[in-house]
């Protein structure tokens, strides 16, 4: 419908080229880190705080902070992307990988929903948050993970859309039928692949 | 929860911008005429896209800040010193030019009449866009839902809306708007004059018993970001 279409006028900021492969369509780039969220920041005392692995599992696991702190760890350097269009490259986090948590349990599920402190939820199929592509992260740039950023620990899904990267993050519930999470169910792509921009439903 | 739209594409087209105006020094509303356009819920956004003439493009969100019952739709754009789109829409775009956008997006920060109240809404400079939505929708709907806006703006000049909010406010008992001048005031001035902090929202905002529903924008995500940066509560 817009085929054929320019913007009188507009000539745009080209970025080098070396910045720009690494950036998904529609995306720019930001040097701070924007905070969004859909509801208050919720704070839990390290005390109180665990992480659980439930649903289609042969048997649950749960471990409290300080059990998860000594799981063996990772450095993860990645770009990251919101769907509000800002692109960070290079950020840097360390946490642990969901590969790590799932050796504990046998499932026959193939999507996972990360459940949050707070209430939020998202949805992701299992092959998506294993095989080194998803971390449940508790620190930012060399710091524990703020708690407006998603601290004490955030889920990190770097190649999809961020949202996807459920801030306060307290567990995995593996299925075996899909469920769209809470953004899924208002309007924004199941999937959410940032270089097929899939932002919204249909897209 | 608010209702959410069919599930379908959401395709890119082009309005015509029928007039520009500004509204304070930095910023500018945006009238559009969107052929085909199905209506939205106050406090949706829209995704506007730039294409220069050799097929470079720019995206970005912005809030709409027409009520649904408005007959043209309306943006309002602050102008960012440093930004690529917004000096764009504010100094080069014109009466006539079209403007490739899709939408209406978000189905959590949304209000509508029918909710009822008592609401509390929360913004800072271009963020008043989304709750303008929701208080031009408030007026055209004829809603009774007790209403409280805290609105916190560098100056009186800065405050977008300044003249529409008094104007509503003054006919209407229980829609209170409450500004904040957080770094020059008007002589004589007797409001608040610093940012938004916990003491100020419990001041301006309703008691927990009354179960308000508290929209809020932070000031640094407003606008640009539609309306999914936002906090909406119930408590």
């Amino acid at each position: 419908m817009s085929e054929g279409f320019f913007s009188r006028g507009f000539r745009g900021r080209r970025r080098q080229q070396a910045q720009e492969t690494h950036l998904p369509p529609g995306q720019y780039l930001v040097d701070g880190f924007p905070v969004l969220s859909a509801g208050p920041t919720p704070r839990t005392p390290l005390e109180e705080w665990d992480f659980s692995i439930v649903g289609e599992v042969d048997e649950p696991k749960t471990w409290a902070w300080e059990e998860f702190r000594e799981l063996p760890s990772e450095e993860i350097t990645t770009d990251i992307h919101c769907v509000t269009k800002w692109s960070k490259l290079g950020t840097r986090w360390e946490g642990v990988s969901v590969d790590t948590l799932l050796e504990e349990v046998e499932t026959a599920a193939e999507y996972i929903v990360a459940f949050c402190d707070g209430g939020y939820t998202t949805n992701l199929p299992l092959d998506d948050v294993t095989g080194g592509k998803a971390w449940i992260t508790y620190s930012y740039g060399g710091e524990p993970l703020e708690p407006e950023h998603g601290g004490p620990a955030r889920l990190l899904v770097p190649h999809l859309y961020f949202w996807k990267s459920a801030k306060w993050v307290r567990g995995l519930r593996l299925v075996t039928e899909d469920e769209p999470g809470f953004w899924e169910s208002l309007g924004y792509h199941n999937y959410g692949d940032p270089w097929r921009e899939q932002r919204y439903w249909g897209d | 929860m608010a209702e959410i739209r069919a599930r379908g594409r959401l395709l890119w087209r082009i309005g015509e911008v029928v007039e520009t105006r500004p509204e304070t020094p930095r910023t500018r509303s945006l009238f559009l005429e969107v052929p085909g356009w199905e209506g939205h819920k106050a406090g949706q956004h829209v995704d506007v896209r730039l294409t220069a003439e050799d097929g470079y493009q720019a995206q970005r969100s912005y809030s709409i800040a027409s009520a649904p019952e408005d007959r043209r739709l309306t943006l309002v754009v602050e102008r960012l010193e440093d930004g690529e789109v917004s000096p764009y829409l504010t100094d080069v775009l014109r009466a006539g030019d079209g403007l490739e956008l899709r939408g209406p997006i978000g189905g959590w920060f949304t209000w509508e009449a029918r909710e009822g109240g008592p609401l509390l809404l929360v913004a800072g400079g271009s963020g008043i866009a989304p709750l303008m939505a929701m208080i031009r929708h408030r007026a055209a709907a004829r809603s009774d839902a007790p209403t409280r806006l805290l609105y916190s703006s560098r100056s009186r000049e800065d405050a977008i809306y300044a003249e529409e909010l008094d104007h509503l406010s003054a006919e209407d008992r229980v829609l209170e708007v409450t500004h904040t001048l957080t770094r020059s005031q008007p002589p004589g001035w007797t409001g608040y004059s610093r940012r938004i902090d916990r003491e100020m929202l419990e001041e301006v905002g309703w008691p927990s018993e009354e179960r308000p529903l508290r929209l809020r924008l932070r000031p640094d995500t407003a606008g640009r970001d539609g309306g999914d940066g936002a906090r909406r509560t119930r408590t």
